[in-house]
């Protein structure tokens, strides 16, 4: 059986995927990197600092939540939350970002840059550079900065410099290569706080590290709450940062079933969504090797989905090897069935969850039915949904 | 001698520094592209750098990025920028053409089989930016094996282990990148430039070019005092790009008249 805590390798590899595919000129910041996060993993003084963050900052821990109406409505198996809506910010995404910035802090950088997609990202670390006085750049894709409206002012009330690209799809991918080419160019003052458990090594170990937290909490509380391990955990996947995040502790535990939800957006068949695992193929791209959207050319192509955080061509390098050795499932929902997981959890819990997370919450609607009611899914809450209103409003039809 | 060989050893005993244009293949229609490398060849080219166009250009500044869009509008392929190499080869036996571009490409067409099909069609060598040393052995291995040059990036944040570990895998050239920062940035100090080409130079035999922020021909001049081979990259595509709409009389006109007084300069 693999050990999967033995991974990646020095060199970022996760089997076949992972690696450090970058430029030349960061080669030598991303060696600096991983040796500073090498000695601050396990310095105490870094660590305590991080947990009271963690604790008196964000909020932890998270609650986990049982769904008891939706469970009865469902009539399968009982779903429960881990609620990473209630951080601080409304995502998971600021246990990253916490973790990063103090390691930014020691290492003497004074700016922060960042890529967001749906804007969490983007807030999270406008958030921890404010706290910490540093200068913060945040880019973003012309089409999310439309779409995604009330981030955009929460970062700039921060703060931060929101800049929209323009380039390319205009989403979250160009956002990434424009970070990377402000990190080229100001590499000697700069630190960027990668969102996501992708970009090339340290970053999907660094990343899935500091949102591991997710998946140890969540562990203690089934124990505590369920009196034994769930059967089936299942997150949302976009570059995979919270699915990761909450797998992480449970990956040599066979018997929890781990189910990763790509965006399906209009359906996998029409080629419009934005599901690299369920219909992609391995690849380079943003520094590492993974499965991709791509054409027969290995040109990326234009990915689409409801929601933003989601509308990425790549996905974590340890998530395409966990797709291999089948320690994981991967499937698709498309947005219309996200919608109806967004409408259920409002109406039937009085949750407001972000389109993102909608998309796990939907698959837990097709998977609670098929288990029995002594059985238990954890769905990780990864967001909250405010920041979705109008695309909400929208396609709901009413005024916002 | 291959023709990379030849090449160096023709410029180094006339005291000059050689001249390495970079365009984008396809850019700015892939008609043009074949016409474009032999006007590169007569305004005094020693080496052709032939960028293959990829989706994500995440090394390139604002300038070769639009080149990229510009091609992609015609779904310009590695497999056509092999057929524009091709088509090149009928008239110019002598020219090397180095190939620059993305891992994705060749990842999707097979390394083994790149390596094949680019030697076939009369490629000379190969840079690709997100193939670093650590993960460039399978690609280096490829290449060597089809008598190909695998050509690397050093860059002024390169330590000094590092560049030992670049070294042992290039050939062709080496390329210095003169500074922090993307393709077309603005270039600030040449001591520095200096300092690394002569450090390179002493642990290696190969030729070192030298790369991003030469606009024209006063800072090639200076480059060539010291540098092997100089690129010019940006400032090409831009003057191609000014004239991109007005046919292509205009725009080969317009890539002459820019790399002459280049070619000029880096006379010693």
């Amino acid at each position: 059986m693999i050990d999967y805590r033995n991974y990646p390798d020095e060199r970022g590899h996760f089997g076949p995927y992972g690696g450090i595919f970058a430029p030349e000129t960061l080669m030598e910041p991303l060696r600096v990197l991983t040796q500073a996060y090498a000695t601050y993993r396990v310095d105490p003084v870094f660590l305590a600092e991080l947990e009271a963050d963690l604790r008196h900052y964000v909020g932890r821990p998270s609650p986990l939540y049982h769904a008891q109406r939706m469970s009865a409505h469902l009539g399968g198996a009982q779903v429960y939350f881990k609620r990473e809506d209630l951080n601080h910010t409304g995502a998971h995404k600021i246990n990253n970002t916490i973790g990063q910035a103090l390691l930014a802090k020691r290492m003497g950088k004074t700016r922060i840059i960042a890529e967001t997609g749906a804007g969490q990202h983007g807030v999270a670390t406008a958030t921890v550079a404010a706290r910490l006085g540093l200068e913060c750049v945040v880019y973003m894709g012309a089409e999310d900065v439309a779409r995604q409206a009330p981030n955009v002012a929460r970062m700039k009330m921060l703060g931060a410099r929101v800049v929209a690209v323009d380039s390319g799809t205009k989403t979250l991918k160009d956002a990434l290569n424009e970070a990377m080419r402000d990190w080229v160019t100001n590499v000697d003052n700069t630190y960027y706080i990668i969102g996501t458990v992708a970009g090339p090594h340290p970053y999907p170990m660094m990343v899935r590290d500091f949102q591991s937290i997710i998946g140890r909490e969540t562990k203690e509380q089934a124990m505590a709450q369920i009196g034994r391990l769930p059967d089936a955990i299942i997150a949302c996947v976009g570059g995979g940062s919270n699915a990761m995040g909450i797998f992480y502790d449970f990956l040599n535990d066979g018997g929890v079933a781990l189910y990763g939800v790509e965006a399906g957006g209009d359906g996998i068949e029409t080629g419009r969504h934005a599901a690299p695992l369920c219909a992609g193929r391995p690849g380079v791209l943003h520094g590492n090797r993974t499965y991709l959207m791509q054409d027969e050319n290995g040109q990326i192509i234009g990915t689409h989905s409801i929601s933003a955080g989601l509308d990425y061509p790549g996905v974590g390098p340890e998530l395409a090897f966990l797709k291999d050795s089948d320690r994981a499932n991967f499937v698709a929902i498309t947005d219309d069935e996200a919608m109806d997981g967004f409408r259920l959890m409002t109406r039937m819990e009085g949750i407001i969850p972000a389109l993102e997370t909608s998309h796990a919450i939907a698959y837990a609607v097709k998977l609670a039915p098929e288990l029995s009611k002594h059985q238990s899914i954890i769905v990780n809450l990864s967001g909250r949904g405010d920041k979705d209103m109008n695309t909400i409003a929208r396609i709901e039809g009413f005024e916002f | 001698m291959n023709r990379l060989e030849t090449v160096f050893a023709d410029t180094k005993a006339h005291n000059r520094a050689a001249l390495i244009p970079y365009i984008t293949a396809g850019d700015p229609s892939p008609l043009l592209t074949v016409p474009l490398m032999h006007t590169l060849v007569d305004a005094g080219a020693d080496v052709i750098e032939l960028g293959v166009p990829f989706s994500d250009p995440m090394a390139d500044g604002p300038v070769i990025q639009r080149a990229t869009e510009r091609a992609l509008t015609y779904n310009v392929s590695l497999r056509n920028v092999l057929e524009m190499v091709i088509d090149f080869r009928r008239q110019n036996q002598h020219t090397p053409v180095v190939l620059m571009g993305y891992a994705n490409p060749i990842e999707a067409m097979g390394i083994e089989q790149f390596a094949r099909e680019a030697a076939s069609a009369g490629v000379d060598g190969v840079l690709t930016v997100d193939y670093p040393a650590e993960e460039a052995q399978p690609i280096t291995d490829a290449l060597k094996a089809q008598g190909l040059a695998n050509v690397f990036l050093v860059s002024p944040t390169t330590p000094m282990t590092r560049e030992q570990a670049i070294l042992s895998q290039a050939s062709g050239f080496i390329y210095y990148v003169s500074l922090r920062g993307v393709t077309g940035a603005a270039l600030s100090d040449l001591g520095e430039v200096r300092a690394k080409v002569e450090g390179l130079k002493a642990q290696s035999s190969l030729p070192i070019g030298v790369g991003f922020g030469i606009r024209d021909a006063e800072t090639a001049k200076k480059m060539a005092a010291f540098a092997d081979a100089v690129v010019i990259g940006s400032a090409l595509i831009s003057e191609i790009e000014a004239v991109a709409d007005k046919g292509e009389t205009m725009v080969l006109s317009a890539a002459y008249a820019l790399l002459s007084p280049i070619r000029s300069a880096l006379q010693r």
